[in-house]
């Protein structure tokens, strides 16, 4: 789950590391009072989305007088912001958050995850930030430092300087630097993440290391014990479709092709996404309906892919084990029949009970195609799904 | 012979008593599997499915001699039960279970590591040697005995290939399902090793899927290691950077963990890729001779 910037700058706060002051506005007017009541002359507005790529989109304004930060939130409010992260559509901007500016000297990057090599959290920093820290790693890797934490040991103070040195910071920097990792480690473990960036990590002119921007992702897995976390879910940020699935527990992920996929299992949910693909097609969406698909879930999961309008042809594909495949079939044909499908719908079926299911489908009377095997499956949908568009 | 488990294991069940527990016990034990009791504390002392029921996992071991555990336990104590098994000196721990917290399984895999112990998943299908014994939620009727090992970290993509080779008379010596998560016990590697040297072993298929790093380190190993023909799949090659498809640990992340990236270090290492998850068993055939 992601977090807002200003969500994740009040957690640095709470756990010391430096920010800019800031507010949040939700109007013009918010806007305007958040500069009065921030000390400086030069303001930072900054569209809250849940995508990186904001200042090349035009969503971070720099400003030099009340008025204009007037003008930046007006630009802003209400409006959608469109970054090389976000897709055509934009993420809607409700709120933004006005900050001092900052006199800046050097930019650093600076993040907390996982390393799935090691199994480890990673801290990983480079001293060419503000930059697209990827782009960095693939052009000069040797410009960005790693560290494993031991998770009994924790973060050490020679790890914190290995890193501190490397980035050529000196002096008061050094303690500095040390303070803001070890209060991140902290922040990370506590609060369950999974991911903490800041990039950049500011140093000042007058020599202060300052949080400028942040990043926080919260692990799913851990939400049921992160509340006030979980509390901070921002459901206009999600995909619709998306957070449809989520309210009914199904893993669901949008596409832009026209072949919506139902499956069981995440890893035959992607392999049937990449059989469609294969047999020239384009899947609609992932789809893991889960190990215990019962009627009232395949009914949900039908209206979910329906709802994408660009889709011409449904592809059931279910192994089942300890599904039991005549359960699902009955579920099919319940679903069909309640929610009006209007495209083919392609099915195969394998597994326990699947001569059964194959007969209940046959007997609906329902325009439901067979498939025999996952080859069958894949190019029958992806024939399907052309004839409609030629006949649309 | 076979890898991990085979007739003479001696397993128990944490998370015993409990709906998950309750089913897959009855499901090992109709398949035959030595299942001598289960673990839920507070229930010890009692019986569960004609077996005893222990409070803690060290009872479990003393009583009944298990060196197999296989934990159903809920996600927020599944990690502590992996530690509990590993203490009390399983030697094959199957973890289940989905969703535990990856930084409990972050501290979970430094405590287990220099023990002389082994964990399988989390978030797994878990292990089964097909006529002998079957420790995990697999359907242990589509399972033949045969010559094929398979190791997946997808469930259902291991039900397709071992469904395909049971179909082609092949059969399977052992399958491991090794999990979705990001953090986990047994990776490709290790399985493959025990494969290679596993003489009822003759081939071996491999399914992988996008996120880590993990299938371009077992090219790596099979070119070094392994002469035994390999199979392999890679599923994702659809799935857009930066989203989490299903597994946890399923997610393209700063360019890395493509499924183009691992099928091109799988090929480059000898390794027969099949780009479609129906022709796992007809490439294994193929590769067999």
């Amino acid at each position: 789950m992601n977090l807002h910037e200003y969500q994740a700058k009040s957690l640095f706060a709470e756990y010391g590391i430096p920010v800019p002051p800031g507010r949040t506005a939700t109007t013009i007017d918010e806007a305007r009072g958040a500069a009065a009541a921030l000390p400086g002359e030069v303001w930072v507005v900054k569209a809250q989305v849940h995508a990186g790529g904001r200042g090349k989109a035009g969503g971070v304004r720099l400003c030099r007088s009340q008025q204009a930060v007037a003008e930046a939130a007006a630009a802003l409010l209400g409006h959608r912001l469109v970054t090389k992260q976000t897709g055509p559509a934009g993420l809607p901007i409700r709120q933004i958050l006005v900050e001092s500016g900052s006199a800046i000297a050097r930019e650093i990057y600076l993040s907390v995850l996982l390393n799935r090599d090691s199994g480890r959290i990673a801290f990983v920093a480079s001293a060419a930030g503000g930059m697209d820290i990827e782009e960095v790693a693939a052009r000069e890797p040797e410009k960005i430092l790693r560290i494993d934490v031991h998770p009994a040991a924790g973060l050490q103070p020679y790890q914190c300087r290995r890193l501190a040195f490397g980035l050529g910071l000196r002096g008061g920097e050094v303690a500095q630097f040390e303070r803001i990792a070890r209060a991140l480690y902290r922040l990370y473990l506590e609060r369950d993440l999974s991911l903490v960036e800041i990039n950049p990590l500011i140093v000042t002119a007058s020599g202060e290391l300052v949080a400028l921007d942040a990043k926080i992702n919260v692990e799913a897995n851990a939400l049921y014990r992160q509340p006030a976390l979980a509390a901070q879910r921002d459901e206009a940020q999600e995909d619709a479709h998306e957070l449809e699935a989520s309210r009914h527990d199904l893993n669901y992920v949008s596409l832009d092709g026209d072949i919506a996929c139902m499956v069981n299992g995440a890893g035959l949910a992607m392999a049937t996404m990449d059989l469609i693909k294969l047999h020239g097609g384009a899947p609609a969406n992932f789809l893991d309906v889960g190990g215990t698909a019962t009627a009232e879930r395949v009914t949900a999961a039908f209206r979910l892919v329906l709802s994408n309008e660009r889709v011409r042809a449904v592809l059931i594909n279910i192994f089942g084990g300890i599904v039991r495949c005549d359960v699902i079939a009955e579920g099919i044909v319940q679903a069909v029949q309640q929610v009006g499908v209007q495209v083919p719908v392609i099915v195969r079926l394998e597994g326990t009970n699947a001569e059964q299911a194959r007969r209940t489908l046959a007997a609906s009377g329902l325009a439901i195609t067979a498939a025999s095997d996952l080859t069958d499956a894949a190019t029958k949908a992806v024939a399907l799904a052309r004839a409609a568009q030629v006949a649309a | 012979m076979s890898i991990l488990v085979n007739r003479h294991s001696r397993v128990i069940c944490q998370g015993f008593t409990g709906k998950q527990g309750t089913f897959h016990a009855e499901q090992a034990l109709a398949y035959g599997t030595q299942l001598c009791g289960g673990v839920t504390p507070g229930r010890g002392g009692s019986r569960h499915l004609g077996l005893p029921v222990f409070d803690t996992v060290h009872d479990a071991v003393a009583q009944t001699g298990a060196e197999v555990s296989m934990i159903y336990v809920p996600a927020a104590h599944a990690a502590d039960s992996i530690l509990e098994a590993a203490d009390a000196g399983i030697a094959l721990i199957v973890c289940i279970t989905e969703g535990i917290p990856v930084n409990d399984m972050v501290r979970v895999k430094a405590a287990l590591a220099g023990r002389d112990c082994r964990l399988v998943g989390p978030n797994c299908p878990g292990v089964i040697t097909p006529g002998e014994c079957k420790v995990g939620i697999m359907p242990g009727f589509i399972h033949q005995p045969g010559r094929v090992g398979i190791v997946s970290r997808s469930g259902t993509l291991t039900y397709e290939a071992v469904f395909q080779t049971t179909q082609l008379g092949l059969g399977q010596s052992s399958c491991v399902g090794i999990g979705g998560d990001p953090v986990r016990g047994m990776n490709f590697i290790d399985v493959l090793a025990l494969f290679e040297a596993d003489p009822a072993t003759a081939g071996i298929v491999m399914v992988g899927e996008i996120g880590g790093g993990d299938e371009e380190a077992a090219a790596a190993f099979i070119r070094d290691h392994v002469r035994k023909p390999v199979v392999a799949y890679i599923a994702g090659v659809t799935a857009p950077p930066g989203k989490r498809m299903g597994h946890a640990g399923a997610v393209i992340a700063g360019g890395k963990g493509t499924a183009a990236d691992k099928f091109a270090a799988l090929e480059a290492a000898g390794v027969r890729t099949v780009r479609s998850p129906a022709e796992l068993g007809s490439g294994m055939r193929a590769a067999l001779g």
